[in-house]
């Protein structure tokens, strides 16, 4: 397989105006994914398809990814002067990043017998902005795999042609796999309760009857 | 069948070629030789309730081997694995349908409780919160023995249910519901999450 950074620059040089990010994977595995943008996704994704040299022509998995709002917390040695010296000081910037939800795909070359290729598509915001353009119209597989993602991320796909709930029911409205989801509390009964379902049974715990004393009688010898 | 006649008596007669019995105790004894189960599973459970009625394990020897695909011929529904919240009201309006007597066998863990889904967004905690269950078979999936140990024990309580009186079967008497609830799909759980008429946990008492 060519190297990612031949991949981009191929798929730049064919969508004019195409803007692809290479994203690091601080993983073990080492895996780079290509974040691409939502303008030129599906011509992207037909030029990976369609490219004699490349040929991803079998999309097996898509996923979604839920990303809360971070802060992160920057730490650098600043030389300052103080009293007339040059010190060392740490200053801490934090850095707010906005929250997206992201939608992942794994591609393979049936032709040539390689892959992954990674590609990915980040939405502007989790809520209103919560759109992607759909790559069913260029690989079918998409097509369940896009629905799921709308059915448990809430990430609206432009351009899927049958864009329903295919897991929960139709008349459900919460998205159950982002990381804010809070599911319905029905923790009346726990016999054995632990970790977080013992917080969640404690509410419902009826409280110990008032004692009257009596259970400090002891028989009498 | 023994209220009503001396067991030293009926002995007794039945040895010189005369046996005695009850409508009651005839009736029974027809019924729970006769347990037609509902034909349908859910997850793996279903796998062993397969193995059991196969020639292996042979539920046949104990009168249960015509597994019905109609509710409207089934006397049992053995509700073999995994509840979803989304199936869960095509199993009420399934045992809504069956014809009384009717029995359920609540089989494996997730059937019971939800199992190891229990805390899953998507999981029924348990059948038993929209139907009556008659047995439960703990197990992750129970063995076919597990299973024919349940039936056998659902055949002692067929054989122990009265006809007449204050304690009779609960579909001889008219007041017993024989049909429960549907839950509809509510906006973000079942609609009710259970029937209070049928399930009634036990309060904890913790502090």
């Amino acid at each position: 397989m060519e190297t990612l950074e031949q991949i981009k620059n191929r798929a730049e040089l064919a969508a004019r105006g195409a803007k692809i990010d290479i994203i690091a994977n601080p993983g073990p595995s080492q895996q780079l994914s290509l974040l691409i943008d939502h303008e030129h996704a599906v011509a992207i994704a037909r030029f990976l398809r369609d490219h004699p040299a490349l040929k991803f022509d079998h999309c097996s998995n898509v996923t979604g990814v839920d990303w809360l709002d971070r802060t992160v917390k920057k730490t650098v040695k600043v030389k300052q002067m103080i009293d007339g010296v040059e010190k060392e000081v740490d200053q801490t910037t934090e850095e707010k990043t906005p929250g997206y939800l992201e939608a992942v795909y794994h591609l393979f070359s049936m032709k040539h017998k390689d892959g992954p290729l990674i590609i990915r598509m980040r939405t502007s915001d989790r809520g209103e902005g919560a759109r992607l353009p759909s790559l069913t119209p260029v690989w079918r597989s998409a097509e369940f795999q896009e629905r799921e993602i709308f059915d448990l991320y809430g990430v609206r796909f432009d351009g899927h042609p049958d864009l329903r709930r295919i897991l929960m029911w139709d008349e459900f409205e919460d998205f159950p796999m982002r990381k804010d989801y809070r599911e319905p509390d029905d923790y009346e009964y726990e016999p054995t309760p632990h970790d977080d379902v013992l917080e969640k049974a404690k509410q419902h715990y009826a409280p110990r009857p008032q004692l009257d004393g009596a259970e400090n009688i002891t028989a009498q010898q | 069948m023994s209220d009503q006649i001396d067991e030293g008596l009926r002995s007794e007669l039945q040895r010189q070629g005369i046996w005695v019995t009850s409508m009651q105790e005839l009736y029974n004894w027809g019924r729970k030789n006769s347990i037609w189960p509902l034909q349908f599973g859910l997850a793996c459970c279903a796998i062993e309730m397969i193995a059991t009625a196969a020639s292996r394990y042979d539920i046949a020897r104990f009168g249960g081997e015509v597994f019905r695909p109609s509710p409207r011929q089934a006397d049992l529904m053995i509700v073999a694995g995994t509840v979803t919240k989304k199936m869960a009201p095509q199993i009420v309006r399934l045992y809504n349908q069956m014809p009384d007597p009717k029995y359920v066998i609540s089989m494996g863990a997730c059937a019971i409780s939800g199992g190891p889904f229990k805390q899953g967004y998507n999981v029924l905690k348990g059948i038993d919160r929209y139907i009556p269950v008659d047995v439960y078979i703990p197990g992750c999936p129970p063995r076919p023995e597990a299973l024919l140990h349940a039936f056998m024990e659902l055949q002692r309580k067929i054989d122990s249910q009265k006809l007449t009186g204050d304690k009779k079967a609960a579909h001889l008497d008219p007041a017993q519901p024989s049909e429960f609830p549907v839950p509809a799909f509510g906006a973000h759980d079942l609609e009710p999450p259970a029937n209070p008429r049928v399930f009634q946990p036990p309060k904890i008492e913790r502090t």
